[in-house]
């Protein structure tokens, strides 16, 4: 029987037997293990985003299962570096490298919790309980003390007796409008991660 | 970062000091490599410990941490006294010239105005003096004893390279060759960069240090060109932009600034930030402060906003003082502050002295935490043994917990440290019940405002008066966000200024602006931050593009994404050409004067067609048009830079004014009464404590990622060998590391990377604490490293002096 390997068999194929197809051969090559292997991933949905760790702000494509369609759950399975960005040009460093480990993390929250006072332990909540909850006590505590006036009285309309941290890798887009509603509370006391 | 990534391959010399880019911004150091690659570049690295920069340096120096102002201040000296400054920059880009008042002074570390009582500065004296046509008085001689130039001379006088080996530590021949490296580039010709990051901010005088930095780059001519510039490589992926969106307790979007009580009518706030001019013929940018500020308030209270209420001045707090962290954090312990929201920020990790927030987040009454990952803020009141040893049914608190989206599950824009807009997509579904934080602030808002409707209130007026134009009230989109931060017409607007043709319709009402030159101060125009102006046009999303070509070859690549302010890429850009507008270095140009306009490589940050005999200077936000050495009333300490100690110090006394009591630490910076009560001393903790990333790791998140886990699983402590040695510590034996605030317990890996230094006669150990570690996560789990940290910030901006601390390193028993 002809052994050729897979090598030699691309050889034979391109140089002398153009056209002929594996079965008129009559041979199939023998599997090598040095063989360029499939590329799995091109069934896959392809979705750029931007490395959420540092400020190099390293391109990243994103390797999900699923095709967009409704009863398809997206899944994220795979990530690597862009090679089109200008400034990572594909490469990804060990934080970057394991970010499909981040999405896919056992401890991503799931569910609104609470956690009674006194207690040592979380309890599940719907959504409508919590932003109902929170709603009430930023309400309460705005109304009691919110300060219009100075005692020289200046106008001021400041509330001081909540504050607030933004976060330091969510968008321009929900920095801006949690800096719009809290402004509007009167907030003060209101910082991100630059401060620190 | 004035300049951006990629542009770091253009340098000829790069000082990396106070950060360490190689193992915290890895990929953005290929650019440094590149740049000793291909454009023969040398770098330096100046740090306490010999770190992964250091080790593919050409040259590296020690330092003892907390003491680059006494190495920078030494650096200034050295290019003063040896004439290596770049004589047509300083002389036409920067105050050197200018005279300032004769009642300023600086005597044995303190300039005049100093109150003790209140560690504060009467600063009326800081300032140039003034001719009677309202501009500066300048010497272009440069001879007159209070010209900037002459000042500065003799400010730094004391920082000799013996003084700096004194209090550095830094041996007087490795200093000496770090300024040889930088004078090198005092030519048009050569171009040196700077990049810091935390190692530099975080100090009691890190704003300060920072400015010290810039002088230095100012006397080489490097802010402004390609390959040079002054570059913060920011630490996480979005903290440009939420400080470009003034998420801070005194800020506004685009750097605006919030009213104070004293500013009672919009007329006075406007009037102290639209500067006029100080000197002839200058641009003074803030001048429009009025355009940005009007277009902001439409942006937020729509018609609300009117002439007639002076655009809803009265709804924006009033500031009395400062609320930063540490403040909040203040007012918390003292039972002031009852309720505390932490969206994607973990502050039990990330806030210094982890004892006194225990306490203070135990008074709240409620927390909310918004975020997609378990934090140990959100679970404060666990009992994990040792590592959070409370008492769970003594802590009163309330805590409402919410599952948010991670950066995979939503789109939005980052800005990168760069100031790169970068637009991202979704690629998967959250897990569980998880929402973005848009649709949690926008269910919250709406609910506050139906119980402000439904039930009256305090000043229900700027809550229900809100502009909320969007499709989905409980749900706005990204691109509805974005485009009100770019801004639009509100009304035709038309051609203001020839009256003598029909007017003609500049942007029809509806449209999208496409710079902020568009906007306007009479309520016809809204942008929600106008730095993004110019980010989502008719044209669309710029922020979107992918088009990676580099038709000059340095590195612009205008056409990827889009970069604040109107897509520069390099700040101070007109500073790269000399006085009639030709490039200094004709190998690099960045922009130029073609004969009509300035053109080139980059979007000139300048006004495109002032001809360049007319003297505008090229630091157009500046009402003098040129770069200060003399910070006027700018910074709270001064307007040179002057070392102080930490507050937590080895030596005990400032070196350069050891006389003066008042002048050991910041005497600016503001501390509360039971904070230095924490302060400890080098008789009980006589080792300097200084914290810091790993390379493995991403601050407290990827203690949660299981690859990360795996590849930096334990917590450790760093030590040099001639500590480990006198305390007997072998490598890998665990050890306990205490401040007057607490103790952590690690593994102690002994390294050859940190030295011993000589400090003022006296031996110096330096100890690294890595911060990855805490009580949550598949990592071991670990205590947090900011139990040691002291509770005191830059006089400033209140950053925490995480980088230079007392600590004492005790061997643990078997």
């Amino acid at each position: 029987m002809l052994k050729v390997s897979r090598r030699q068999f691309f050889k034979v194929t391109g140089s002398t037997l153009a056209g002929s197809s594996l079965t008129l051969l009559g041979a199939a090559p023998a599997p090598a293990m040095a063989e360029v292997r499939q590329y799995k991933l091109a069934r896959m949905t392809e979705t750029r985003n931007t490395c959420p760790y540092c400020s190099v702000a390293c391109g990243v494509l994103m390797y999900g299962l699923g095709d967009g369609a409704k009863n398809a759950h997206a899944r994220i399975v795979h990530i690597e570096g862009d090679p089109d960005h200008p400034v990572n040009r594909g490469t990804l460093c060990p934080k970057g490298a394991g970010l499909t480990d981040f999405i896919n993390s056992p401890n991503r929250l799931k569910y609104p919790e609470y956690r009674a006072p006194g207690s040592d332990k979380w309890e599940r909540i719907s959504w409508d309980d919590a932003i109902d909850r929170v709603a009430r006590l930023m309400k309460e505590d705005r109304d009691a003390n919110f300060i219009q006036r100075t005692e020289d009285g200046k106008v001021v309309n400041r509330w001081l007796t909540t504050g607030m941290l933004a976060a330091s890798a969510s968008p321009n887009e929900v920095a801006y409008i949690t800096h719009k509603v809290f402004r509007s509370l009167g907030g003060l006391a209101f910082d991100n991660q630059a401060r620190v | 970062m004035t300049n951006h990534w990629v542009d770091i391959k253009n340098a000829d010399v790069i000082l990396i000091m106070g950060g360490n880019a190689a193992e915290a911004h890895p990929c953005g150091f290929k650019w440094v490599t590149e740049a000793k690659a291909h454009n023969n570049a040398r770098l330096i690295v100046v740090d306490p410990r010999f770190t992964r920069s250091a080790s593919v340096a050409d040259f590296y120096a020690p330092i003892r941490t907390g003491t680059d102002i006494v190495f920078l201040g030494g650096v200034i000296r050295y290019l003063l006294e040896n004439d290596k400054i770049q004589h047509e920059y300083v002389r036409n880009y920067t105050d050197l010239s200018f005279i300032v008042r004769e009642d300023f002074d600086f005597e044995d570390g303190l300039y005049s105005g100093y109150d003790e009582e209140t560690r504060r500065y009467d600063t009326s004296s800081w300032d140039y003096e003034l001719g009677e046509d309202g501009y500066v008085k300048t010497d272009p001689s440069l001879q007159h004893p209070r010209s900037v130039y002459q000042l500065l001379k003799k400010h730094y006088e004391r920082y000799t390279p013996e003084m700096v080996s004194r209090v550095c530590g830094t041996p007087e021949d490795k200093f000496l060759k770090v300024c040889e490296m930088l004078a090198s580039t005092a030519t048009p010709d050569r171009a040196g960069t700077i990049l810091y990051a935390l190692g530099w901010t975080q100090h009691s005088i890190g704003s300060q240090i920072i400015r010290t930095g810039a002088m230095v780059q100012l006397l080489l001519g490097n802010i402004g060109i390609a390959g040079g510039g002054m570059n913060a490589l920011r630490g996480h992926s979005n903290i440009q932009g939420l400080t470009d969106i003034g998420l801070m307790s005194n800020l506004l979007p685009g750097y605006l600034t919030l009213p104070v009580d004293e500013e009672q009518t919009y007329q006075s706030y406007l009037d102290k930030r639209a500067q006029q001019p100080l000197r002839p013929n200058q641009l003074s940018y803030w001048q429009n402060y009025g355009k940005f500020h009007v277009s902001l308030m439409k942006a937020w209270w729509g018609d609300a906003a009117h002439e007639g209420n002076d655009w809803a001045y009265h709804y924006l707090p009033k500031m009395d003082r400062p609320y930063d962290m540490l403040q909040a954090y203040e007012l918390m312990h003292q039972g002031k502050m009852h309720g505390y929201i932490c969206q994607g920020f973990n502050p039990l990790a990330a806030a210094p002295y982890k004892a006194k927030l225990l306490e203070a987040f135990s008074k709240l009454k409620y927390m909310v935490i918004m975020d997609p990952l378990v934090t140990e803020t959100s679970e404060f009141w666990r009992n994990v043994g040792e590592y959070n040893d409370v008492d769970s049914s003594s802590i009163q608190t309330e805590v409402i917990r919410l599952p948010t989206t991670c950066f995979a599950e939503e789109e939005g824009a980052l800005v990168s440290s760069g100031r790169w807009l970068q637009w991202h997509w979704k690629g998967a579904e959250p897990p569980g019940e998880a929402k973005s934080d848009i649709e949690i602030m926008a269910r919250l808002y709406q609910r506050i405002r139906a119980l402000y409707e439904e039930e009256g209130g305090t000043f229900p007026d700027p809550i229900v008066d809100l502009y909320w134009p969007y499709a989905v009230p409980d749900n706005p989109s990204a691109a509805e966000l974005a485009k009100e931060m770019n801004g639009r017409a509100l009304v035709d607007l038309v051609e203001e200024i020839d009256p003598s043709r029909p007017a003609r319709v500049l942007r029809k009402a509806g449209e999208q602006l496409s710079g902020f030159g568009e906007l306007r101060d009479d309520g016809s125009t809204l942008a929600g931050c106008w730095i993004y102006t110019g980010s989502w046009t008719e044209q669309g999303n710029q922020m979107a593009r992918r088009d990676n070509s580099d038709p000059t070859g340095i590195g612009q690549t205008l056409n990827w994404a889009w970069a604040w302010p109107a897509n520069r890429r390099i700040l101070y850009n007109r500073a790269s050409a000399d006085v009639s507008g030709r490039p200094f270095d004709p190998r690099r140009p960045v922009v130029y004067w073609n004969g009509s306009r300035w053109v080139g490589a980059d979007t000139p940050d300048y006004k495109a067609d002032e001809h360049p005999a007319g003297g505008m200077g090229p630091f157009i936000m500046n009402p003098e048009g040129v770069a200060r050495f003399f910070a006027r009333r700018g910074m709270a300490e001064g307007p040179f830079p002057v070392h102080y100690e930490p507050f937590e110090t080895p030596v005990g006394y400032n070196p350069l004014y050891p006389e003066n009591k008042l002048a050991v630490n910041n005497p600016a910076a503001r501390i509360f009464e039971q904070d230095l009560a924490s302060m400890g001393t080098v008789d009980q903790f006589p080792h300097v404590g200084t914290t810091y990333r790993l390379t493995e790791h991403f601050h407290y998140w990827t203690k949660h990622v299981r690859l990360n886990a795996i590849l930096q699983p334990e917590q450790f402590v760093e030590i040099g060998e001639a500590l480990a040695n006198e305390l007997g510590i072998a490598h890998g034996e665990r050890v306990k590391v205490s401040s007057n605030r607490g103790y952590i317990k690690a593994v102690a890996v002994v390294t050859k990377r940190i030295k011993a230094l000589t400090v003022e006669g006296k031996t110096v150990h330096q100890v690294g604490i890595p911060l990855h570690w805490g009580f949550v996560g598949l990592a071991k789990p670990g205590f947090l490293a900011n139990t040691l940290t002291p509770p005191v910030g830059d006089g400033n901006t209140n950053t925490p002096e995480f980088k230079s601390f007392l600590v004492k390193v005790e061997k643990l028993g078997a």
